[in-house]
């Protein structure tokens, strides 16, 4: 080999250009922009929701329990959706149903991920034998049909509001256990972890700083899904009246409050229902451009 | 297949590319990657492609088959084959064409293979769908090809499923894969990358004979000069998707024109300062009668009775093949491996063997950089917490303090502070990632630091990058370093001791200048003749030297 003298060129042989550098709200809303109709449909309905749970005092044209006129009116004027059994309005009932089904559905669902998310990351971290006490607990909770077990475990406890929210998230939460653990065991088996480990770190640190940014975009994506089938057990526990008791409003309780009129020819009973679809299919179809774009998956080209 | 014109007259062009522009697509964007290309190769010629990652190689080989990977299109220029226009040809023409005239070897055979059918089906899966020859025909062949390229067992070996065969073995068995229809054109991506150098000697050995026995033209993807050097031709070089150079291969090793090409030649030239003579007699690290193995109950030893010192201020490169025991005597250094027998003393004193047992300050005095970069940093931390949390862990720095360091820290690995403090691992190359990873480390400002295959990942030019870092900071903090690696030219760049590892046993170790003299011990010799060498007549007199000697045997063995 000769020319070992010459000088070596590397210019830039190790820099990447720098990628311009946007705000995570200027890229959020730029993602919006890029995103498909339905998922943009979902957006709308979900922030729909939100509005009429939120302001339902206002937007609601009469009180939540209030009895405004006779029994099963038809939709007029004043009552837009017309009235139910008790002589309430219908329209009314729908806007406050928001309120109480979405809003405790969304704290079931938090809490179910808390409880969740922190004992699947716990069990991926330390392993051995918590992981496996941890897991056959929740095979065992995952044995018994969850709709069957929720109704048992609420005849037991009394069916109150907090003892609805703490039962429902106990038993999503072995689901969200199983993803949480999961998605944890394959970033602690990376370097970094075995780094921080080695740096003599803590597991609250290892937990929270290293795993959970790792694993945030299948749980958000899992949230959303979760979200669903808790409202939605929500609604059929009300149904079957082990839910919500009146006279609170709820989506669930008030399709079978009004359930015979079907046999009638009445559209009542399909109103709180179709609340329930139109939601459901809202929040799935953010979903599913979230797990679209946290999984990487690109249209085919 | 249309072969009308080889009735002609027979050409001896075989593939014309010239003018090839290629885009790819990255976020709504298109951009270049090879930028106007001109390829000319003969029948039975060898062209070596070589270049940085990122210099469009593999594109370029992948176009003489006018195929674009997903994401990528073919704008501009022509491609003729054997007198055909690639670029007008139907892609069902283009299918016919594949695999039977032009074929492709990947770089990970392992990952190229169903692990779900044996060899012999894979192989005589083309021929067959083809209808180049029947079932029957095709495994005969395969047990013929076999044979020849001395596979052991070449009548059963084909029976086998992928894993069930060694590395080197499999890209073999690819090799002859390819070569199923007895195509014109075979392009070779990189097949050697991921295989140790004793083993490597073997597939370059098969594939040379292979591609002059049947007088196969190939295009030879490498980033190894020396590799390129044993099997092609004429080389060109590559660069951000332009040609740098082009040349016959001896012309072009003895005369590189450009300046590009002859830094690239000489990236082996590193050579570290020498260490200062050792005056302590207590070594800063000791590994004492190691012992130890994965597996509960019945313990299978993967380390055996290991025994070496590392000083203050020198760097000890410990060699060996895949599974020789060289990262698991890391793990058990740093703790995570607890040994079966034996210890690990550090100043004389010996360490808890666990690390959850250790105490902050032993383990900072060791600190660990990985093979691969991008999964030693957690890609949702910016660096500025990335390197930032070793000193307010260990140091207790904060605020302007911790800020200040970290600044030092990026400027001491070469990287403009204001520029890359507050960007993710993500929106970093391969160099400057590992260039952090040793940021990280140094932060806990250790003794000794643990060097795991760290250039390996890397493209020459860089890893010599790192390599002439990481001397600097042993010159200027005194570090001492273990350096596990499988290339023996890092090894006689950066290594002041040697430790060649077999199997879990050290077979020799010493100072580098006694290792790399002769006498040695019979595998270090043939780990070392086994480097690939610029000389492009290396290959050849090797395995002359080693038939007269008879370690060919290894290659039915390994």
């Amino acid at each position: 080999m000769t020319n070992e003298n010459t000088t070596p060129v590397i210019d830039n042989a190790d820099a990447a250009p720098p990628p311009p550098r946007r705000t995570k709200t200027e890229v959020a809303v730029a993602e919006l922009i890029k995103a498909p109709w339905t998922a943009k449909v979902g957006l709308v309905i979900i922030i729909t929701y939100v509005i009429a749970a939120v302001f339902a005092p206002f937007i609601a044209p009469y009180g939540e329990s209030e009895i405004v006129g006779s029994e099963f009116e038809l939709p007029s004027d004043e009552f837009i959706l017309g009235t139910d059994a008790l002589g309430r309005d219908l329209f009314t009932r729908l806007i406050f149903g928001a309120r109480n089904t979405v809003g405790i559905a969304f704290v079931t669902t938090c809490l179910a991920f808390l409880i969740g998310g922190i004992t699947g990351m716990l069990a991926a971290i330390f392993g051995g034998w918590t992981d496996q006490v941890l897991s056959r607990i929740v095979d065992v909770l995952m044995a018994i049909p969850q709709l069957i077990f929720a109704l048992l475990l609420l005849t037991i406890f009394g069916t109150s509001v907090p003892t609805l929210i703490i039962v429902i998230a106990v038993l999503d939460a072995t689901r969200v256990f199983r993803l949480a653990r999961a998605t944890s065991l394959n970033v602690v088996v990376l370097d970094f972890v075995e780094a921080a480990k080695l740096r003599g770190e803590g597991t609250l640190w290892l937990s929270l700083r290293e795993v959970l940014p790792n694993i945030s975009s299948p749980l958000v994506a899992e949230f959303g899904l979760r979200f669903c089938f808790v409202f939605l057990t929500i609604a059929a526990l009300s149904f079957l009246g082990l839910g919500i008791q009146p006279p609170t409003a709820d989506w669930g309780s008030m399709v079978r409050e009004n359930a015979s009129l079907i046999t009638f020819g009445d559209p009542t009973p399909l109103y709180p229902a179709a609340a329930i679809a139109i939601l459901t299919v809202g929040v799935n179809f953010l979903v599913d451009w979230f797990l679209h774009k946290s999984s990487g998956l690109k249209d085919g080209q | 297949m249309d072969n009308n014109q080889s009735k002609e007259k027979p050409d001896d062009n075989l593939l014309h590319i010239s003018g090839l522009k290629i885009e790819g697509n990255s976020d709504d964007k298109w951009l270049p990657i090879i930028k106007g290309l001109d390829i000319q190769l003969m029948r039975g010629e060898v062209l070596g492609l070589i270049g940085e990652s990122g210099a469009g190689k593999s594109t370029a080989g992948l176009a003489a088959m006018a195929f674009a990977r997903p994401g990528c299109r073919i704008t501009a220029g022509s491609i003729k084959f054997d007198g055909v226009e690639l670029t007008e040809q139907s892609e069902e023409d283009l299918r016919k064409l594949r695999g039977v005239r032009i074929s492709y070897v990947a770089q990970s055979a392992a990952a190229s293979f169903n692990p779900a059918h044996k060899l012999i089906d894979q192989f005589s899966e083309i021929p067959v769908i083809h209808g180049v020859c029947g079932q029957e025909k095709a495994e005969a062949d395969a047990k013929e090809l076999y044979r020849k390229i001395l596979l052991p067992d070449p009548d059963g070996i084909g029976y086998r499923y992928p894993h069930q065969v060694s590395g080197g073995q499999l890209q073999r068995a690819m090799t002859a894969m390819a070569l199923s229809c007895r195509p014109e054109l075979i392009i070779f991506d990189e097949p050697t990358t991921a295989l140790d150098v004793t083993t490597q000697i073997e597939v370059l050995a098969t594939i040379r004979d292979i591609v002059r026995e049947f007088n196969t033209a190939a295009i030879y993807i490498t980033h190894d000069l020396a590799v390129v050097a044993q099997m092609a031709d004429k080389i060109m070089v590559l660069r951000y998707g332009e040609l740098v150079e082009e040349n016959e291969t001896r012309e072009m090793l003895t005369d590189p024109k450009m300046a590009y090409t002859k830094s690239l030649w000489a990236v082996r030239s590193f050579k570290k300062t020498d260490a200062p003579p050792v005056h302590e007699d207590i070594p800063l690290v000791r590994i004492n009668n190691v012992t130890a193995g994965y597996g509960k109950g019945k313990v299978i030893d993967v380390l055996k009775n290991i025994n070496f010192d590392i000083h203050k201020g020198q760097t000890v490169a410990v060699v060996g093949e895949s599974g020789s025991g060289k990262s698991t005597a890391a793990r058990v250094i740093t703790g995570l491996l607890p040994p079966r027998l034996g210890s690990i003393e550090v100043k004389g004193e010996a360490l808890p063997a666990d690390y959850r047992d250790r105490n902050r300050d032993q383990l900072r005095h060791a600190q660990m950089i990985y093979q691969m970069a991008d999964t030693a940093l957690n890609p949702r931390q910016r660096i500025r917490d990335i390197i930032g949390r070793p000193t307010s862990f260990y140091l207790g720095l904060e605020g302007k303090a911790k800020e200040d360091r970290v600044r030092d820290l990026l400027s001491l690995i070469e990287l403009e502070p204001n520029e890359f403090i507050d960007r993710y691992p993500g929106e970093l190359s391969g160099g400057q990632k590992q260039r952090i990873s040793i940021a990280r480390a140094l932060a806990a400002e250790p003794e000794f630091i643990i060097c795991d295959e760290v250039t390996s990942a890397l493209d020459q030019l860089v890893a010599e990058g790192i390599l002439k870092l990481l001397d600097r900071l042993q010159q200027e903090f005194q570090l001492a370093y273990m350096f596990i690696t499988h290339d023996l030219a890092t090894v006689r760049a950066i290594a002041d001791r040697v430790v060649v590892m077999l199997q879990g046993e050290i077979v020799e170790q010493g100072p580098k200048e006694e290792l790399f003299t002769p006498p040695h011990h019979e595998y270090t010799d043939l780990l070392l003749s086994s480097v690939p060498e610029m000389d492009p007549d290396w290959l050849t007199e090797l395995l002359k030297e080693r038939a007269e000697k008879g370690i060919m045997s290894s290659m039915s063995s390994s």
